[in-house]
């Protein structure tokens, strides 16, 4: 019982990263129909970014802990956000009216840009991040152990995804993404700007990557250039398992994936962990395509 | 013109493939050793070309099949004994097997789909090799002491001499070259080119697209197979990291740079991912930077490729003069 417990905490954290991550995949591929294979990279910029900027600033010993770690994930959030923006401008834009899959190959070749220069400019080996910047104790719900660190992962994660929801829902700006999502011709003629949505779309979901990168830099502790890779593809199997172009289908995924992988890990075969994920990819497009919650993605045949 | 431009391109080919022939002459072991992997990697794009330059289908999991051919080789050589080259049609249909029970089920997603599915696939692949799936590959470490092939009772040593492995690869290639070309001017290879650029019509004129699909993912593998028992052979011993994500990268980067559904162009693409870093040695860790902003570049430029494939042409002159078509008209 206690090891289940552990290994749920345990999936449900690291769910939450998916997820976020997952919400970059989904979004851009609700409204362009790519798939964003670039994304994961911008996940590890993130994790590098907030690396670089903590040691070099100092936030979290000027300005207090929290607000300082506040302060650096906006920053990262940011930045990577930025980043994101150029990517779109500089790879996919000049392929809007290309087939897909031309810009699925520029994106692949944008993955291994930024998978190298991460690589070139901070050297090839793993990265630490300083300790004790997240509480390490350990809270006891009736008897069972629960770290607090996983509690402010998934919190911090859920809180984002719930912004962005209400965001997408709630705002004018947030009905012109869902409007360009559905048809992006029909948008224009109603007088929405499509180029200024793709751009709010490649700046949220990258910052909401970068996020992810800082927070799996804060709770594991050490990062490498080529983790996006791996990341990237658990997410979008987390985005796919929810059915991609949804949301909700996303935070769904990735906390269902995550929890997945974590009892497999636990249950089935530590050293079959990394595979568990590609399994769930392989059996969710062959079993259900269109995800638990979304649209049909096989070629009618 | 047109027949003049076919003697140019021609005489082209012909004074390449004599560059080659003679190349290990005036090469040291080393740059004769970065010629076979140019022939293996040219030889390994020609059989993904199959599946995603004429098939259109993205798949990126090509290193799965190159490595269940190369280890159904070292498996079947180390505990057997059975010489190297008798192994090569037998990994080449361990790899089509395993194609064809993959592609069954994924062959009818879409585009990017398949893509992820075949990475996951080939990640799989590595994942099970690296865990010693079924206790015969060896985990991590790989599989030691594979033999050199015989060419009739003549040891060929591709590592002690890398000139006797040439020309071994070279008859290899050029035999892949001569059945890759006939495939390609087949009912099958025009049926492939049909179904990629029209799937609908395709089907529509009666092709069945995807049982060609599999057909192409099946004979890609079964290549891919037999170039891996020659690369087994080859360096002697092998382990999981030559078979992974990456190598299906460059693969694809092989494919799509050099133009993908063109022979001429599969085969300048394996130069120059393969050989031209060679030649650059001090720009040797930004290679894959230069390549990634060279697909984004491409895809933006000339999306079909350095050499792009060329549309078929059918004499006018020579149909009208056949004999039995005017048979059937009176």
């Amino acid at each position: 019982m206690e090891q289940f417990f552990t290994q749920l905490t345990n999936g449900l954290a690291v769910g939450g990263i998916y997820a976020l991550i997952a919400l970059g995949y989904t979004m851009v591929y609700g409204v362009l129909k790519l798939i964003n294979f670039a994304h994961g990279d911008l996940f590890s910029i993130g994790a590098y970014l907030g690396l670089t900027l903590l040691v070099s600033l100092g936030l979290t010993t000027h300005v207090g802990g929290v607000v300082g770690l506040l302060l650096l994930a906006v920053m990262v959030m940011g930045l990577v956000g930025v980043i994101g923006i150029l990517l779109d401008r500089a790879a996919y834009k000049p392929l809007r009216t290309s087939p897909r899959l031309s810009a699925v190959v520029s994106a692949l070749g944008a993955s291994i840009v930024f998978s190298n220069t991460l690589m070139l400019v901070y050297g090839p080996g793993l990265k630490v991040y300083p300790h004790g910047l997240l509480p390490s104790q350990v809270l006891y719900i009736f008897g069972l152990p629960v770290p607090v660190m996983r509690i402010i992962i998934l919190a911090t994660s859920l809180v984002l995804m719930i912004g962005l929801y209400v965001f997408i829902q709630k705002t004018r700006t947030g009905t012109a993404i869902r409007a360009a999502a559905i048809d992006q011709d029909a948008a224009r003629l109603m007088g929405i700007n499509v180029d200024r949505v793709i751009m709010l779309v490649f700046f949220i979901g990258p910052a909401l990557g970068g996020a992810a990168g800082l927070m799996v830099g804060l709770h594991y502790g050490q990062i490498s250039f080529s983790m996006g890779w791996i990341y990237g593809l658990k997410a979008f199997t987390a985005a796919i398992l929810g059915g991609i172009g949804n949301i909700p289908g996303a935070m769904l995924g990735g906390l269902l994936l995550g929890v997945i992988e974590s009892m497999g890990a636990a249950y089935i075969s530590n050293a079959w962990k990394d595979a568990i994920a590609f399994f769930v990819l392989i059996l969710i497009l062959i079993v259900r395509p269109t995800g638990l919650l979304g649209e049909r993605v096989a070629e009618k045949i | 013109m047109s027949f003049n431009g076919n003697k140019i391109r021609i005489g082209i080919y012909m004074a390449i493939a004599v560059c080659w022939l003679t190349a290990p002459f005036f090469l040291n072991n080393y740059q004769t050793d970065v010629l076979n992997n140019i022939a293996i990697y040219a030889m390994l794009g020609l059989s993904l070309n199959i599946i995603l330059g004429y098939g259109g289908m993205f798949h990126m999991g090509h290193a799965a099949f190159f490595a269940v051919g190369a280890y159904t080789t070292a498996i079947i050589n180390t505990t057997y004994g059975i010489p190297v080259l008798w192994l090569l049609p037998l990994s080449g249909l361990a790899a089509g097997l395993f194609a064809m029970v993959i592609a069954r089920p994924i062959i009818h997603l879409r585009g990017d789909y398949l893509l992820i599915v075949t990475i996951g696939m080939v990640e799989i692949v590595r994942i099970a090799l690296v865990n010693n799936v079924f206790g015969i590959t060896g985990g991590a470490n790989g599989i030691f002491g594979i033999s050199s092939p015989q060419v009739f009772g003549y040891p060929i040593n591709g590592i002690v001499n890398p000139g006797h492995y040439f020309y071994l690869l070279t008859a290899f290639l050029a035999f892949t070259i001569t059945v890759f070309y006939l495939l390609e001017h087949s009912r099958f290879g025009r049926a492939l080119k049909y179904l990629c650029s029209d799937s609908v019509a395709a089907e529509g004129s009666g092709i069945d697209t995807s049982g060609y699909k599999l057909w192409a993912f099946v004979i890609g593998a079964f290549w891919a197979g037999m170039v891996g028992t020659l690369y087994a052979g080859k360096i002697t011993f092998i382990s999981p990291e030559s078979f992974s994500f990456w190598e299906s990268v460059v693969m694809f980067m092989i494919v799509i740079l050099g133009g993908a559904g063109s022979i001429p162009g599969v085969l300048l693409g394996a130069f120059l991912i393969i050989g031209l870093p060679e030649l650059f040695q001090e720009l040797q860790q930004y290679r894959l930077l230069i390549f990634g902003i060279a697909l984004v570049a491409m895809m933006i430029f000339r999306p079909q490729g350095i050499l792009a494939p060329q549309p078929h042409t059918y004499p006018i002159d020579k149909i009208d003069e056949k004999p039995d078509d005017r048979e059937v008209a009176r």
